[in-house]
């Protein structure tokens, strides 16, 4: 029952409203963390269901990492000086988004530092997208786009799906700039970047086992 | 804010100082694996153990400076979901290398069959 009432307070139409955080602490100091730790666990299990989903595809592409029909392999087709490049930029965005969370806890919380950090985020990581889309757009060219081999069509398949979780990140950090500048660092705001932050970090683990397994290995 | 909720948030959040502890090991492991294939330094045979042995290094040094996952409480819901996860994934990923390779060996001499129609795979 408690439960109920609190998942409906946090639901009422005006939880964005101005003073809410210190309402919220004068009233009921562990309500707001309470929620905010439900909320970063349940968001933990859709990163671990997504995660599911990338070893389903580390499977595929470790079973079909042979199969080149004749085609190019990635020895012919990488090169490891862009691929470095590429894990620094999401290496050192995972850094710049660390530095946001810890301006948001710095007491009281400077929006616009916290805004600061993100768009630097979001420059890297928008970076890292265009290295990649660069590099797939070099492999079509070459001939070597996913319809050349089971190889290729995993290769695609998996890199482009980490692509794509990099790209709805981007998305997701231009709403919650919009978000911070409107409501301001509300309890809500927080809770949102704090999943946010999960996502972004949880996508440079998957990086580290893509660069090593995809692209590492086939040079050794 | 009062002083449980700061001490809360960092405890989920971490410092900036570990922040900079685990890009910086995280940098190291990277040019480590990186400087180790390029610069052909591994020994024949157990390259690929030591780019994987590399690799859950840094998994691990993301996962606590960066996750925050632990033994302290507060961390150990996500830490245990994780472990859980990490099971399924040595579970699914394991098993299909092994049953994809034993498939590759039975089905050998289908490999040997000139294919004619259209490219294999």
């Amino acid at each position: 029952m408690t439960t109920t009432l609190k998942l409906r307070a946090d639901a009422a139409p005006d939880i964005h409203a101005p003073g809410h955080v210190s309402d919220a602490h004068a009233h009921d100091g562990a309500h707001d963390h309470d929620v905010q730790s439900r909320t970063t666990l349940g968001f933990w299990l859709y990163l671990m269901s997504d995660c599911l989903i990338f070893a389903v595809l580390f499977a595929t592409f470790g079973v079909l990492v042979n199969n080149t029909a004749g085609g190019p392999n990635g020895r012919e087709l990488f090169d490891l000086r862009f691929v470095l490049g590429e894990t620094m930029l999401l290496l050192t965005s995972s850094l710049t988004f660390g530095a946001a969370m810890t301006k948001l806890q710095d007491g009281r919380g400077n929006p616009n530092q916290v805004i600061r950090w993100m768009v630097l985020t979001f420059a890297l990581g928008a970076a890292f997208v265009g290295m990649e889309i660069f590099e797939f757009r070099e492999l079509i060219h070459e001939g070597a786009g996913p319809g050349r081999s089971a190889y290729l069509s995993a290769f695609f398949m998996l890199v482009g799906t980490h692509g794509l979780h990099v790209s709805a990140g981007l998305l997701w950090i231009i709403v919650m700039v919009n978000q911070i500048q409107v409501f301001g660092l509300d309890a809500v705001v927080r809770r949102r970047l704090a999943c946010l932050s999960l996502f972004w970090h949880f996508l440079d683990l998957v990086w580290i086992c893509v660069f090593s397994i995809v692209y590492l290995r086939t040079f050794l | 804010m009062n002083p449980a909720s700061i001490s809360a948030h960092e405890s989920s959040h971490g410092s900036m100082r570990s922040h900079l502890i685990g890009y910086g090991l995280s940098v190291v492991l990277t040019l480590a694996s990186f400087g180790a294939v390029m610069g052909r330094v591994l020994p024949p045979g157990y390259g690929l153990a030591i780019i994987v042995l590399l690799c859950l290094a840094q998994l691990l040094v993301q996962l606590v400076f960066f996750l925050h996952l632990g033994p302290r409480k507060g961390q150990r819901g996500n830490t245990a979901v994780f472990a859980c996860t990490v099971f399924l994934i040595a579970i699914v990923v394991s098993g299909s290398l092994w049953v994809m390779h034993n498939a590759n060996l039975n089905m050998m001499p289908m490999q040997s069959v000139p294919m004619t129609a259209g490219p294999k795979g």
